[in-house]
């Protein structure tokens, strides 16, 4: 629906809604400025998810945005442990290396945010929204599993239009710890751990070798920069600093915020 | 004199030669240069942008500054394609007139950040090619910086240089504002007077090495006084 509205598909449009949203339409002469629906502008007749990279090829435009991240998370006894990397690149120039890729939606919802810089702040923001919207509707905090899914379907409605998203909302309710991975394709899964972002990989490998589930709150932080240390040794798009949170019954607290490359230096140290 | 870098990538020596059929399609951007910068103080910020308009080889005017007013505690800079520039600022002015008349109050810098995230990000899908920086004072009376990208995500820091030659200013200032790759030396607080030394020294350097910067300098400073301009005369080739 979402897709079908921002194309104009008047016919589509008109069917399923009742004919007096169709004025909302973004002629012209009057211009809305998007404050009281949401509207997306579009190319006319390219597809958008290829649209910048056919500007990109003109002479001296050159528009890139923020990408690239690792991130990982993950459950154990004592609650979830989220750990991210702080670096925002923008094609080969270093955007930010301090930039913040977990959203606090409620005191009791945290969410994670890799590929696309804009995509997540936006569409995390809008969860966060949601949420609000529902605590005051309904008197009590939204699931962790219904937060996922508002993300999940929002990210199923432009599915196909070139937004790059992986993010895990992670959150303590009724069930007790909950953790989901949900990205742009629409996936949306419930695990026990995940990692997300162009250097997940060596994440989930560190990660992999040392979990167990019972293991003490100390080791569980200790693994967490482990993981994120490591995939921003060896990921060229990862680095910064590793901030890291941690979901208790009573809430999530912010653990540290420890720049990598003191972390690496000590890691050698312990090594040789 | 051309240098040997000049060939291969788009927007570099177009090679003179005909290699065959070439395909020649409407761009909606163009690039028009120009850089900005903004650093954020204890109690004051800084905006800064040079003047010069340009496109492919040509100048088109000596005296376009890129730095906005848009209240009296906040200045945003735009450079990448002026088009999407003067559009951009006039969306923003007409929001902050519906926000005055809504609520009866100015919108803070933080505000007008999260609202300006929003206006670009409504242009994911065919974006205002801008790159935006935006600095003010925030509720407290500190200085704030605002950076953004071309669809809208953003974060708050403390000094930020984009457009041509932001890659060239960014480490300079990372260095001597953000004391970065230096041992033991002292972090003292910049004051405003030293803040908008730097500021010129370090714009007098990018237009030395940067074609798309230069002509003139024109600095906004901002206090709880008010907004005070100077404008500096930099290289003109």
């Amino acid at each position: 629906m979402a897709l079908a509205a921002v194309c104009g598909d008047k016919s589509v449009y008109g069917q399923i809604f009742s004919g007096k949203q169709a004025r909302l339409f973004d002629r012209p002469n009057h211009f809305s400025f998007g404050t009281k629906i949401q509207e997306f502008a579009v190319p006319v007749g390219n597809e958008p998810s290829s649209f910048l990279g056919t500007c990109n090829r003109e002479e001296g435009v050159r528009i890139e945005l923020d990408h690239g991240t690792t991130t990982l998370a993950f459950k154990f006894r004592h609650g979830v442990i989220v750990a991210v990397d702080s670096r925002a690149s923008a094609g080969n120039y270093l955007a930010s290396n301090d930039a913040n890729k977990v959203i606090e939606i409620n005191p009791y919802l945290l969410g994670t945010m890799s590929g696309s810089a804009a995509d997540c702040q936006y569409w995390e923001r809008l969860l966060a929204k949601e949420c609000r919207l529902y605590k005051l509707r309904n008197n009590h905090r939204i699931s962790v599993a219904a937060a996922s899914k508002l993300l999940s379907n929002m990210m199923l409605g432009y599915r196909g239009m070139g937004l790059s998203m992986g993010s895990m909302i992670c959150g303590w309710d009724k069930e007790g710890p909950g953790l989901y991975y949900v990205d742009s394709n629409g996936t949306r899964l419930s695990g026990r751990m995940f990692s997300t972002g162009c250097g997940n990989s060596y994440a989930y490998g560190v990660v992999d070798s040392g979990y167990e589930e019972d293991m003490t709150v100390e080791e569980a932080y200790e693994l967490g920069c482990r993981g994120i240390a490591h995939a921003t040794h060896r990921d060229a798009y990862s680095g910064g600093s590793v901030n890291m949170y941690h979901m208790r019954e009573d809430g999530w607290i912010k653990v540290c915020k420890e720049d990598v490359s003191k972390l690496i230096h000590r890691y050698r140290e312990g090594m040789f | 004199m051309l240098s040997a870098q000049n060939f291969g990538e788009s927007g570099k020596m177009k090679e003179y030669h005909y290699t065959g059929p070439v395909e020649h399609r409407f761009s909606p951007y163009a690039f028009n240069g120009g850089t900005v910068l903004a650093v954020a103080g204890e109690d004051f910020a800084i905006v800064a942008s040079d003047t010069r308009l340009s496109e492919g080889y040509s100048i088109h005017s000596r005296d376009s500054p890129k730095c906005y007013k848009l209240t009296d505690t906040t200045v945003i800079g735009c450079s990448g394609f002026h088009g999407d520039c003067l559009t951009l600022t006039k969306i923003i002015d007409a929001r902050l007139k519906m926000y005055k008349h809504s609520n009866n109050k100015t919108m803070t810098s933080g505000a007008i950040a999260a609202m300006l995230s929003t206006i670009l990000y409504s242009r994911r899908f065919f974006p205002y090619y801008v790159y935006n920086i935006i600095g003010g004072l925030d509720e407290q009376g500190k200085g704030a910086v605002y950076s953004f990208d071309p669809v809208g995500s953003y974060q708050r820091d403390t000094y930020k240089a984009g457009g041509s030659a932001s890659a060239m200013l960014q480490p300079l200032l990372d260095n001597q504002i953000g004391f970065k790759n230096m041992e033991g030396v002292e972090h003292v607080p910049l004051s405003k007077d030293k803040a908008v030394q730097l500021v010129k020294d370090v714009f007098i350097s990018a237009a030395e090495r940067d074609v798309y910067t230069g002509d003139a300098l024109r600095i906004c400073i901002i206090t709880k006084e008010g907004i005070q301009e100077q404008n500096i005369p930099l290289r003109k080739d």
